[in-house]
């Protein structure tokens, strides 16, 4: 279909047509996705090799004092005039071998096993036990972590070194100006300057998220649960079977039954709460920007106020009010006559649950209310009076027109908020803490539980650390693959030069 | 005909109407009434009925001034002090990722950005425990420095936003002042930040109300310290078990108290954080 053709169409037309097109292409699209992914790899270890290429070539090339910084970092631009560069470079490998001596080589030798002398009780001369601490498996993995990523950073700066020696020694070789030490500076404020601007927030999300991260990921892979707490016990390494405790489904197999049932209940809670918040959302957002309706700005405030107030302020106060003396018991008391004291979040997992989807409602609503509102105004009005016209009602318009403009629109917010709902920590947590807990088959895990409430629970509470990390990586695949869907329908990437 | 469809418009706009008042009420009444109740004056601590019969200030007077077990002021004044310095730094750190990522090309940043991006996407607190163990090997657990470092070391990711505004921003400016000598560091301060305010108000007010309104974070950090509490623990802490039936009414004071400054910054702000989330989607 030729462009022209595709812009006469009218909305649903085009989200027809882009559907059928993602369907047709997908294959394609899967291939070159793998294509893509072969060529990344082979890119990959031809820039290694090119790397280890001009590695050796600088070597063989350059003077004694080039060859001499192979070993001695900084060498190279000190014999050049390169003070203070230089002994930087000197400082860097200093603190790094001083580094590994005092503190990281011990570590990074325990690292295959994580430990094999285990603590025990002991007797001193006077007759008091007291305990003798071996190996802590955890500080070793941690601090085994910290060591490869020195080494990494200490690689980094060493080729750097090589490359800074030789460099200089070319310059000079052709009789060019050797900038000094403030003229180099002074680029890093204009050609260099993104290096100044992204070095300390990439240190700090270097050491608080991706240290944490990789730590967290290679506990899944351990042993490291209650049975095998630091520093009386050891852990070790135990491949997959963390995962395969998940997901293996035999009789009497108590983490994998709550996870396949806390799966199944994240997944209806995020399609519940996604859709019911989306739609109900619009309908009143909807209303409140009809043609003719007077004090728009009040009735938005009116439920925007909601999205304001704290969520913890909102939903502590709500699962109070839901309690059995709670407000709502009382206003129903007062409505029919009779004592009213129902159990809203603790009787039976259903009634638990409806109550939690409603209460998300009373929550997301405004949400899409604030972020609607403005699309909704986008909607061509021609499209309304001539289905007017034809003789659609409201109802019929709402379905017809409203909906699937509004889905061709949003269906990155749709996608965003869906991940979010897998997320909702707060929600559930606040609300009902995963209550109610009578059904003794789930693993420490209440019939409300999400997958990351189960997650924060198993780590908090319970202490098997190797289990929660195990779910958060499974949960972070399912986010991952939903956002990378996202972002390709986005073409908010593409068109970042846009306005420039 | 046409009175017909004057009258038919009439009656679906009461309906609306009608129908806007009844959800209208039902969405503000549970803040209504936790307003109101906080204001109670009755003797029972947990209400009995919606309405109190009788008002006081006694509920807010006592969260000040009964600190010798539960310290609410003192609270108040760790988060605080947490969201005054986590949203220093935060802001200075997303706006100068973001401006590094809008403006400047450099080798790898696409790489930089994805790499951002699927960070993003991790479960927030599946690296909390590293996080605290990292902490604790600093000794910083249990302290308020530590919030701070937790709230915005991580603040770079958030980039997104200030990017996209950024972007909007013509590049011949920057030729033109490049032209005329400046550099990239100059540009950026004279240049684009005098012309980013709606972005830097949006992004000094999401960083300060982050700390009121985290939980989990603070709680795992926080432990048992009741000292080093934020307001969000706290109040937790004070329809816990051992504390409801005491303190039920300051919690719902200590609420109102959290939620007035709160919900005033963010009515200020609602314009840009529907943009913040809609970014990208609209121009799909």
């Amino acid at each position: 279909m030729r462009y022209i053709d595709y812009m006469q169409l009218n909305p649903f037309q085009k989200l027809g047509y882009n559907l059928s097109q993602f369907f047709k292409k997908l294959p394609g699209n899967i291939a070159r996705f793998f294509k893509f992914l072969g060529h990344a790899i082979v890119a990959f270890f031809v820039g290694i090799g090119r790397g280890f290429a001009n590695y050796g070539k600088r070597f063989v090339k350059g003077d004694i004092f080039v060859k001499l910084s192979y070993l001695i970092f900084g060498c190279g631009n000190i014999a050049k005039g390169q003070v203070i560069k230089g002994l930087l470079f000197l400082l860097a490998e200093v603190a790094y071998i001083l580094f590994m001596v005092f503190f990281g080589a011990g570590y990074i030798s325990l690292f295959n096993t994580l430990g094999t002398i285990p603590s025990r009780e002991s007797v001193d001369e006077f007759g008091f036990t007291y305990t003798e601490y071996g190996h802590n498996s955890m500080l070793i993995l941690l601090y085994g972590v910290v060591t490869i990523v020195v080494t990494a950073v200490i690689l980094v700066i060493y080729i750097a070194n090589t490359k800074s020696a030789y460099k200089a020694y070319e310059t000079k070789k052709n009789g060019q100006h050797l900038p000094t030490f403030k003229e180099e500076m002074k680029e890093f404020f204009d050609e260099k300057f993104h290096i100044t601007l992204m070095s300390v927030p990439c240190l700090l999300i270097g050491i608080f998220t991706i240290l944490p991260l990789v730590f967290m990921i290679l506990i899944a892979f351990t042993s490291y649960d209650r049975q095998h707490l630091p520093p009386g016990n050891l852990f070790t390494w135990v491949g997959l079977n963390n995962f395969t405790d998940l997901v293996n489904i035999t009789k009497g197999a108590r983490k994998a039954y709550t996870f396949v049932s806390l799966a199944q209940w994240t997944i209806i809670w995020a399609i519940f709460a996604t859709f019911t918040n989306y739609i109900l959302g619009m309908v009143v957002a909807l209303m409140i920007n009809k043609k003719g309706i007077k004090l728009k700005s009040l009735w938005r405030t009116l439920f925007v106020v909601v999205v304001a107030v704290p969520q913890f302020v909102s939903l502590l106060l709500m699962n109070q009010m839901l309690q059995e003396n709670g407000a709502l018991n009382q206003l129903i008391s007062l409505i029919t006559g009779q004592e009213f004291a129902m159990q809203w979040l603790n009787s039976t997992a259903l009634m638990a649950r409806v109550t939690v989807i409603i209460i998300n409602i009373w929550i997301g609503i405004p949400y899409t209310i604030l972020i609607t509102s403005g699309i909704l105004m986008n909607i061509p009005a021609d499209l309304y009076e001539s289905a007017t016209i034809d003789g659609a009602g409201p109802v019929k318009s709402f379905f017809k027109i409203t909906l699937p403009y509004m889905l061709f629109v949003t269906t990155p917010y749709l996608i965003t908020s869906f991940i979010g709902n897998i997320n909702n920590f707060n929600v559930i947590y606040l609300l009902t803490n995963g209550g109610p807990t009578k059904n003794t088959a789930l693993y420490q895990a209440g019939d409300t539980d999400i997958l990351v409430t189960w997650l924060f629970k198993l780590t908090m509470t319970n202490q098997d650390y190797n289990l929660a990390a195990a779910v958060g990586i499974l949960v972070f695949i399912v986010c991952a693959g939903l956002s990378l869907i996202t972002f390709n329908l986005t073409k908010s990437a593409k068109d970042e030069e846009a306005f420039s | 005909m046409i009175k017909s469809f004057k009258l038919r418009r009439t009656l679906a706009n009461t309906f609306i109407y009608v129908l806007l008042a009844v959800l209208g009420l039902i969405w503000i009444s549970p803040l209504v009434y936790l307003v109101i109740q906080s204001f109670s004056g009755d003797k029972t601590i947990i209400p009995q009925t919606l309405f109190p019969e009788a008002f006081t200030f006694d509920n807010y007077i006592k969260l000040f001034t009964n600190t010798s077990e539960l310290n609410f002021p003192r609270w108040y004044l760790n988060t605080f002090v947490v969201a005054i310095f986590s949203c220093i730094i935060s802001t200075v750190s997303v706006l100068m990722v973001a401006y590094a990522f809008s403006r400047l090309r450099f080798k790898s940043r696409k790489k930089f950005i994805n790499v951002g991006m699927i960070l993003g996407m991790f479960p927030g607190f599946m690296t909390m425990i590293a996080i605290y163990y990292l902490l604790k090997a600093m000794g910083l657990t249990q302290t308020l420095v530590a919030l701070v470092i937790c709230y915005s070391a991580g603040a770079g990711l958030g980039f997104q936003i200030s990017k996209g505004f950024f972007d909007t921003i013509p590049r011949a400016l920057d030729e033109a002042a490049t032209i005329d000598g400046a550099t990239k560091n100059q540009i950026f301060w004279k240049i684009i930040l005098p012309m980013s305010k709606p972005i830097v108000v949006y992004t000094v007010l999401t960083s300060f109300i982050g700390p009121w309104t985290d939980f989990i974070l603070a709680k795992i950090i926080m432990g048992d310290a009741r000292e080093n509490y934020t307001v969000a623990i706290g109040l937790q802490l004070m329809i816990s078990n051992d504390f409801r039936a005491r303190y039920f009414k300051m919690f719902l004071s200590g609420s109102v108290l959290v939620a007035v400054p709160v919900t005033l910054l963010f009515l200020k702000m609602q314009s840009y954080y529907v943009e913040g989330v809609t970014a990208g989607g609209v121009k799909g």
